[in-house]
C-alpha cells in the first residue's frame, strides 16, 4: 500500500516535471521564433533596398537634379537639400538641447520646474512628428506666405533637440563629484566647471546624442511635407521650398514611372545606409568606450 | 626676490575674482534656465496652435465633429470619427502582433542568448528601430501588400468567410492595402522599441532574484513567468503603452499601405485612414484658411491629445516601475 502510494506520487511528480519541461521548451521555442521574425524583418527590408536600389547607383544620381520622367536626372538637389536642412536643424537643436540638458543636470536637478521640463522634453521626444510639421506650418509657413527650407530645418530642430537633452543630462550625471570639486577648488566659477570640465569630460557621450539626432531627423519625411515641401529644381535658398531626400522618395515612390521608381529605391537605399551606419558607429563606439 | 613675490600675490588674489567668473555665473544660469523654459514654451505653443487652428472646425461642427464619419470636401462637411477609428483599430491590432514578438525577443535576449549573440541581435533590433518610417512604407507597399493580397486575405476568407459573425471581418476585395496591412507594418515598427524597454526592465532586476529562482530548480520560463514578469510588470506595460503611442502617431509608413478611405466597417482588410495618414494625404489640397485645413488641424489636436495622454501614462508607469525597483 505504502509502496504503491510512493509510486503514484513519483509518477505524478514525473508527469509534473515533464509538463514543466514541455512548458519551458515551448516558451523557449516561441522566444526563438519571435527573435528570428524580428531579425528576418530587418533582413527583408535591407534585402529589398539593396535588390531594388543598387541598380540605380550612378554618378548622375549625385550630380544631376531631379527631372521629369523620361529625362535624365538625379537626386543631387535632394541630397544637398537634406544635408542643409539636417545640418541647420542640428545647429539649432543641438545647442538648445545641450543647454537644456545642462539646466536639468546642473541647475534644476530635482526642482519642480526641472521635473516638468524633463517630462515635456520626453513628450517631445515621442510626439508624432507630423504634429511638429503642422505646428511649424502654422508658425513659419502661413505668416510668410510660402514654404521654405528654413521652416523645414526648424521643424527638424524641434525633433532633434529632445534627443540631445536626454543624452546630455544622462552623461553629465556620470561626471564624478571629485572632478567638479577639483574645479571649484581651483577657483573656477560654476559655469566654467560645467562647460570646460564636465561637458568636456563627457563630450564623446554628448556627440553620441548629437549623431543619434542626425540619424533621427535625416530620415524624417512627415514634418517636411508641410514645411520645406520639396523642390524639383536646384535651390540653396533657405527662403524658398527646398528638396530633401525623404520627400523626393515619397514623391517618386508614389509615381507610375519606371525611372522615378528606380531613383526612389536608390534614394531609399542611400538614406537607410546613412542612418544605419551612423547608428552602428555610435553603438559600437559607445560599447567600446564603456568596457 | 621680494619684487616677483609681491607681483605674483595680487595676481593670485585676482584669479578667483576673475571678471568673467563673477558675472558669468548668473548669466550662464539664466541662459540655461531660459532654454529649459523654452522647451515648455514650445510645447505650449504646439498645443495653442493645434487648438486654435482647429477651432474653426470645432465651432462649425460642434461636438458632432467627433462622432461624424463624413469626410466630404465637396459639401464642406468633415467629421473625425473615421480616422479616429482607423487610428485606434490599427494601433490595437499592431499591439496584438508586436507585444508577443517583443516579449519573445526580450526573453531571448535576456535569458536564452549567449552574451555575444545577444550583443549582435540586440544591435539588429536597435537598427530596425532606426530605419526611417518612409522606408517601412515603401517596403510595406512593395513587399507586404502583395503578400497580403495574394496569400493572407484569400486564406483568411477561406478560413473565416463562411463562419457566421466572423465573415464580415474578412469581407471586401483583396486590395492588399488596408487596416490589416497597416497594423502589420506598425507592428514591425514598434516591436524594436517595446523590446528595448522590456529588455531594460528585465535586466534592471537584481540578479540574485533570478538566481534564487534557478536555485530552487525553476526552469528559465518559470523564472520569467513567476519572478521576472511580476517584478517588472509596470515597466513592461509602460513599454507597451509607449509603443502604442508611437503606432498612433506614425505617418509615412501608414500612408503608403492604409488605402486612403474614410470608412468605418467591420472588415480588417478594408482600406481606411488614420488621423496621421489623412492629414498627410489631404494637406496638399487644403489651402491656408480653408475649413478643410481647420478640420485637419482639429484632427491634429485630437491626435495630440490622444498621444500626450498615452505618453504621460507610459511615463508614469515606467517611473513607478523604476521607483519600485529602487526599493
Amino acid at each position: 500500500m505504502k509502496a504503491n502510494n510512493t509510486l503514484m506520487r513519483a509518477d505524478r511528480s514525473a508527469s509534473l516535471l515533464w509538463r514543466r519541461h514541455i512548458c519551458d521548451k515551448l516558451a523557449t521555442g516561441l522566444s526563438w521564433l519571435g527573435m528570428l521574425i524580428v531579425v528576418f524583418m530587418l533582413g527583408s527590408i535591407l534585402w529589398t533596398l539593396f535588390k531594388n536600389g543598387l541598380a540605380g547607383m550612378s554618378v548622375h544620381l549625385f550630380t544631376m537634379s531631379m527631372a521629369a520622367p523620361g529625362q535624365p536626372g538625379g537626386l543631387a538637389n535632394a541630397i544637398v537639400g537634406s544635408l542643409i536642412q539636417t545640418g541647420l536643424a542640428i545647429l539649432i537643436g543641438a545647442p538648445a538641447g545641450l543647454m537644456t540638458g545642462i539646466y536639468l543636470a546642473e541647475y534644476g536637478t530635482t526642482s519642480r520646474m526641472a521635473r516638468i521640463v524633463r517630462f515635456v522634453s520626453d513628450m517631445l521626444l515621442s510626439a508624432p512628428s507630423i504634429l511638429i510639421g503642422l505646428f511649424i506650418y502654422m508658425m513659419l509657413v502661413v505668416p510668410f506666405g510660402h514654404f521654405s527650407g528654413l521652416s523645414g530645418a526648424v521643424a527638424l530642430a524641434i525633433l532633434a533637440m529632445p534627443i540631445v537633452v536626454r543624452t546630455t543630462e544622462d552623461m553629465l550625471r556620470l561626471v564624478p563629484v571629485a572632478m567638479r570639486e577639483a574645479g571649484i577648488a581651483l577657483g573656477a566659477p560654476k559655469w566654467r566647471v560645467i562647460l570646460f570640465i564636465c561637458v568636456r569630460a563627457v563630450r564623446a557621450g554628448i556627440m553620441t546624442g548629437v549623431l543619434l539626432a542626425v540619424a533621427r531627423v535625416a530620415g524624417e519625411t512627415a514634418p517636411l511635407l508641410f514645411t520645406s515641401l520639396g523642390n524639383s529644381e536646384w535651390s540653396l535658398d533657405l527662403g524658398r521650398p527646398m528638396a530633401s531626400l525623404p520627400v523626393a522618395i515619397y514623391q517618386y515612390a508614389g509615381s507610375a514611372y519606371q525611372d522615378w521608381m528606380q531613383q526612389a529605391w536608390t534614394g531609399a537605399l542611400l538614406v537607410t545606409l546613412g542612418v544605419l551606419i551612423i547608428n552602428i558607429v555610435v553603438r559600437v563606439g559607445t560599447r567600446g568606450g564603456r568596457s | 626676490m621680494e619684487i616677483p613675490a609681491r607681483q605674483s600675490l595680487p595676481a593670485m588674489k585676482k584669479a578667483p575674482s576673475h571678471q568673467g567668473g563673477q558675472k558669468g555665473d548668473p548669466a550662464f544660469r539664466l541662459l540655461v534656465t531660459a532654454t529649459g523654459v523654452g522647451v515648455l514654451v514650445v510645447l505650449g505653443a504646439i498645443i495653442a496652435v493645434m487648438v486654435s487652428g482647429g477651432w474653426k472646425a470645432f465651432s462649425t461642427f460642434g461636438p458632432g465633429f467627433l462622432v461624424s464619419a463624413v469626410w466630404n470636401p465637396v459639401t464642406q462637411h468633415f467629421g473625425a470619427a473615421a480616422p479616429v477609428f482607423g487610428t485606434v483599430i490599427s494601433s490595437a491590432l499592431a499591439l496584438l502582433v508586436a507585444v508577443p514578438l517583443a516579449f519573445g525577443t526580450a526573453f531571448w535576449l535576456t535569458a536564452l542568448a549567449p552574451p555575444s549573440a545577444a550583443a549582435v541581435i540586440g544591435m539588429a533590433v536597435q537598427l530596425l528601430a532606426a530605419v526611417p518610417s518612409i522606408i517601412f512604407g515603401m517596403w510595406g507597399f512593395f513587399v507586404v501588400v502583395p503578400v497580403v493580397a495574394h496569400y493572407v486575405q484569400p486564406a483568411a476568407r477561406q478560413l473565416l468567410g463562411h463562419v457566421p459573425g466572423l465573415s464580415a471581418l474578412v469581407a471586401g476585395a483583396p486590395f492588399g492595402t488596408g487596416l490589416f496591412t497597416a497594423a502589420l507594418i506598425l507592428a514591425v515598427m514598434i516591436t524594436p522599441s517595446i523590446t528595448a524597454v522590456m529588455r531594460d526592465v528585465f535586466l534592471s532586476m537584481p540578479t540574485v532574484l533570478r538566481e534564487s529562482g534557478y536555485g530552487l530548480g525553476a526552469t528559465r520560463w518559470e523564472v520569467m513567468r513567476h519572478v521576472v514578469l511580476p517584478w517588472s510588470r509596470q515597466g513592461v506595460v509602460g513599454g507597451i503603452v509607449l509603443g502604442m503611442g508611437r503606432a498612433m502617431g506614425e505617418t509615412m509608413a501608414v500612408t503608403f499601405v492604409i488605402g486612403d478611405s474614410n470608412h468605418i466597417g467591420w472588415s480588417l482588410f478594408a482600406p481606411a485612414n488614420t488621423i496621421a495618414s489623412l492629414i498627410a494625404l489631404e494637406f496638399p489640397e487644403s489651402p491656408a484658411g480653408s475649413l478643410k485645413l481647420a478640420a485637419l488641424m482639429a484632427l491634429g489636436a485630437i491626435l495630440m491629445a490622444i498621444s500626450f495622454v498615452t505618453l504621460w501614462f507610459s511615463r508614469w508607469l515606467l517611473a513607478r516601475g523604476e521607483q519600485a525597483a529602487g526599493r
